[in-house]
């Protein structure tokens, strides 16, 4: 091979290695995105079954129950409920009437089954998934009384 | 009256300051050295009263003057008082005020080691510091004054944040903000260089120690964060590829890319406007991370109060500290000259591919980071993207970079041949294969993952060992003559092999915890027990136990393997009084081979508690890989040749002085 040739064959193969490269890291980046939806989307089938993503909104005072290491809760967002199981220990900030955000799969069943529950690291603090959720169904309902 | 003088000087210090950014720069584009020598004084001067506004609120808080509203919101008349120092900066305006003040201790240090520096070259970079302490002392002065009055005084404070109050936390902030404010030097470095045309192998030899010594104190301050992560959030997780720990990492990756392609600048004259390119890089991620960090863009314990104002600000004083060294680095870069040619094989090449994975790495973080809030801020919706994306992203780009990196130090500057290093490495890899599946064997489960993970670091080890080996003992070579060519080496490279083999500590210990480690959450009560990894946890009590300023419930875990008792662990749940929030304390029993990991989660109405048991063989081998690193980190800025080209200076500036 002459040197010219060589140096294109070299010039070809790191383009190809860092194209292999590139596309591997964004096919691993498309298929790890999390979505995030508000119980009022997910009552209305917006939210995809049997992908993960994150569900925000209050804990709905009351419907915390726990059966040994299994906990059910409801998260709403003032409009609509979503129910959620979560097998494990909830985070020290998880309480009735707060903000929380779960992340996890819908199940055919309507349950929203959480592989992690998050919650807002200080008593001021609201995660800007729960904050999105509640703004969505004010404005909703300012929209529906609007149009009565 | 404290607070009031604090407040003044800052003001004092913001006017030294300005003066300090703009006389010795323009007194150095002039050539007029009575400018320029300026530029030492001030920069003492405003570290002065810098210091002097730290101590004063400090002082505020060790008095628990509620009259001042920072120290209101973030301390309490019962907190202990080294927590009291550390509520310091434990809000968004004290670790602004510790932002500055690390600033400050940086530009003493490089007016009082910097004698040996051309002056015109010193002028500026001590001025470009004092640019980029204009920015963040009107920051703090226009939008988060730490010194702001609360009238009435409350009667008493609310509250450090709980999760904040363990002795990690105390050095924590202070050592990552050393890191993130250090590349301010490299960055000052390489913009008095651009200015000054003065781009060469003395510029890298330079700056090579200083960013080194942010490096060091960077990776510690990650370190200890990862640490207090894993024993305070009660999860037990060390790396969560949360948006704020990204924040630190893509600076770290972009300062450890730095340090690699100097060593190229400084040998071999290459790289140079790579280099200068990762130096303000490196440093722009630091202001974005402290942008992400504290504009309350990310949900996270670091984000404070959400002023939209000074997000804004930040935004502002990134857009022009980025704009314009961009701006300067794309009218002078072009007119840096080459390097040296090397080989297909050689150092420069190897260190080369190091550069492109590290950047790669931290471009890939970067996104995973940021396209979140892009999508948001557009209006289309919120998404978050997951550990398994970066996990995949690092296996993918580390185990390449490992290989070089076994490589790379085994071969020569310029141009090297392929069958000698075959020949002396192909050892090392066998070596390595071996003990990867031999560990693999041992533990009891031999897996694709866990198999690469130690293949990477028993590589490491094994090439280094080639490495030395030949060093110390060359082919033909006697035993008698070890210690005098141990002698010989230099400290710089016994800080590569400490900080590489830091490296495989950190790579064992990842690959043996990822996929060895068990949990289990059970339901516990006195009497109950519980069994992972062979080892028994049986809860013997269950008490309550006051502290200073929260109450806690306290469990009594007898571990016990066989019929021997090895721990009694004591994990707690407390509730503290002021915010009332609870708090989870681990107990952890650590040795080098395993942690045993117990945290209490809920109790039940049955009086048991959801007790979460966990096994993390190796785990403290991911810190002391990082311990190693930083070890290696000073090892390499304390080489002689920083030091004795000092003493040659002076002594020719001596000569100069009788001539």
């Amino acid at each position: 091979m002459k040197p010219r040739h060589k140096k294109i064959a070299i010039a070809v193969g790191l383009l190809g290695v860092v194209g292999v490269g590139v596309g591997l890291i964004l096919q691993a980046f498309n298929s790890n995105i999390q979505f995030s939806y508000t119980p009022t989307q997910i009552a209305a089938k917006e939210a995809p079954v049997g992908r993960t993503f994150r569900v925000g909104g209050l804990v709905q005072a009351g419907t915390v129950a726990r059966d040994g290491v299994t906990v059910r809760f409801t998260v709403t967002d003032t409009a609509k409920t979503v129910p959620v199981r979560y097998e494990g220990i909830l985070p020290d900030l998880f309480k009735e009437g707060k903000g929380v955000v779960a992340q996890g799969q819908l199940g055919s069943d309507g349950v929203f089954v959480a592989r992690e529950v998050l919650a807002k690291h200080d008593e001021n603090y609201m995660p800007p998934e729960a904050a999105d959720a509640m703004q969505r169904a004010a404005k909703a309902k300012a929209l529906v009384q609007a149009a009565k | 009256m404290i607070p009031e003088i604090g407040h003044l000087c800052l003001f004092l210090a913001l006017a030294v300051a300005l003066a300090q950014g703009v006389l010795p720069l323009v007194g150095a584009q002039r050539g007029q050295a009575s400018w320029m020598v300026l530029a030492r004084p001030l920069a003492h001067w405003q570290g002065l009263f810098v210091a002097i506004a730290f101590v004063l609120l400090s002082a505020s808080f060790v008095r628990n003057d509620f009259s001042v509203l920072y120290v209101a919101s973030n301390s309490n008349s019962a907190l202990p008082l080294p927590y009291r120092m550390a509520a310091v900066w434990g809000g968004h305006e004290g670790s602004l005020l510790l932002w500055v003040l690390m600033l400050n201790l940086w530009s003493v240090a490089v007016a009082r080691f910097s004698a040996r520096l051309p002056l015109p070259f010193a002028a500026r970079i001590l001025a470009v510091m004092g640019l980029v302490s204009v920015g963040f002392l009107l920051f703090m002065l226009l939008t988060s004054n730490p010194f702001d009055r609360l009238i009435p005084a409350a009667a008493d404070g609310r509250d450090l944040n709980p999760l904040l109050q363990d002795p990690g936390m105390v050095i924590h902030p202070p050592m990552l903000y050393m890191g993130y404010v250090g590349f301010s030097v490299a960055f000052a470095f390489a913009i008095a260089a651009l200015l000054g045309g003065n781009l060469d192998a003395a510029w890298a030899r330079w700056t090579r120690p200083w960013t080194t010594a942010a490096w060091v104190f960077l990776t510690f301050g990650i370190g200890l964060g990862s640490w207090w992560a894993y024993n305070e959030l009660g999860w037990g997780g060390w790396w969560f590829w949360d948006p704020v720990e990204n924040a630190s990492f893509m600076p770290w990756l972009a300062g450890t890319a730095l340090i690699h392609s100097l060593a190229v600048s400084e040998k071999r004259g290459g790289f140079k406007v790579w280099t200068v390119w990762l130096a303000i890089v490196a440093f722009s991620l630091s202001l974005l991370g402290t942008f992400l960090v504290r504009s309350g863009v990310l949900s996270s314990v670091h984000a404070f109060a959400t002023d939209p104002r000074r997000g804004l600000f930040i935004l502002g004083f990134l857009v022009v500290v980025i704009g314009s060294s961009l701006a300067l680095f794309a009218w002078r870069a072009p007119k840096v000259g080459l390097g040296q040619r090397f080989g297909l094989l050689s150092r420069e090449s190897l260190l080369l591919a190091n550069n492109m994975m590290l950047a790669a790495a931290c471009g890939a973080v970067l996104l995973g980071t940021l396209y979140p809030l892009f999508i948001d801020a557009l209006g289309m919706g919120k998404i978050s993207v997951g550990p398994p994306y970066f996990d995949a992203v690092f296996a993918l780009l580390m185990a390449p970079l490992v290989f070089v990196m076994g490589i790379g130090p085994l071969t020569r500057w310029k141009q090297d041949e392929a069958a000698p290093l075959v020949k002396r490495l192909a050892p090392a890899l066998v070596i390595a294969l071996v003990a990867a599946l031999g560990v693999g064997a041992w533990a009891g489960r031999i897996t694709l993952l866990t198999t690469g993970g130690l293949l990477m670091a028993f590589w490491i080890v094994a090439s280094l060992a080639v490495d030395l080996k030949d060093k110390l003992l060359p082919a033909g070579s006697s035993f008698r003559q070890v210690g005098h060519r141990a002698g010989q080496i230099p400290l710089a490279m016994w800080g590569m092999l400490a900080a590489h083999l830091g490296v495989a500590a950190f790579a064992f210990g990842v690959a043996m915890v990822k996929t060895y480690e068990t949990e289990r959450d059970v339901k516990m009560g006195p009497g109950d027990s519980t069994e992972i990894a062979g080892y028994r946890f049986k809860m013997t009590g269950l008490r309550e136990v006051p502290g200073p300023n929260y109450a806690a419930m306290q469990g009594t875990i007898e571990v016990s393997r066989g019929d021997r008792v090895i721990a009694t662990l004591l994990p707690e749940k407390r509730i503290y009084r002021v915010q009332s929030n609870p708090m989870t304390e681990a107990a952890v029993d650590s040795n080098p081979l395993r942690d045993l990991y117990i945290s209490m989660g809920e109790s039940l109405p049955t009086g048991e508690w959801i007790v979460r048991v966990q096994y993390k063989p190796f785990i403290v081998w991911i810190w002391g890989g990082c311990l190693m690193m930083m070890a290696g980190g000073v090892l390499a800025m304390s080489d002689r040749r920083y030091r004795v080209k000092k003493a040659a200076t002076a002594a020719a500036r001596d000569r100069e002085a009788t001539a």
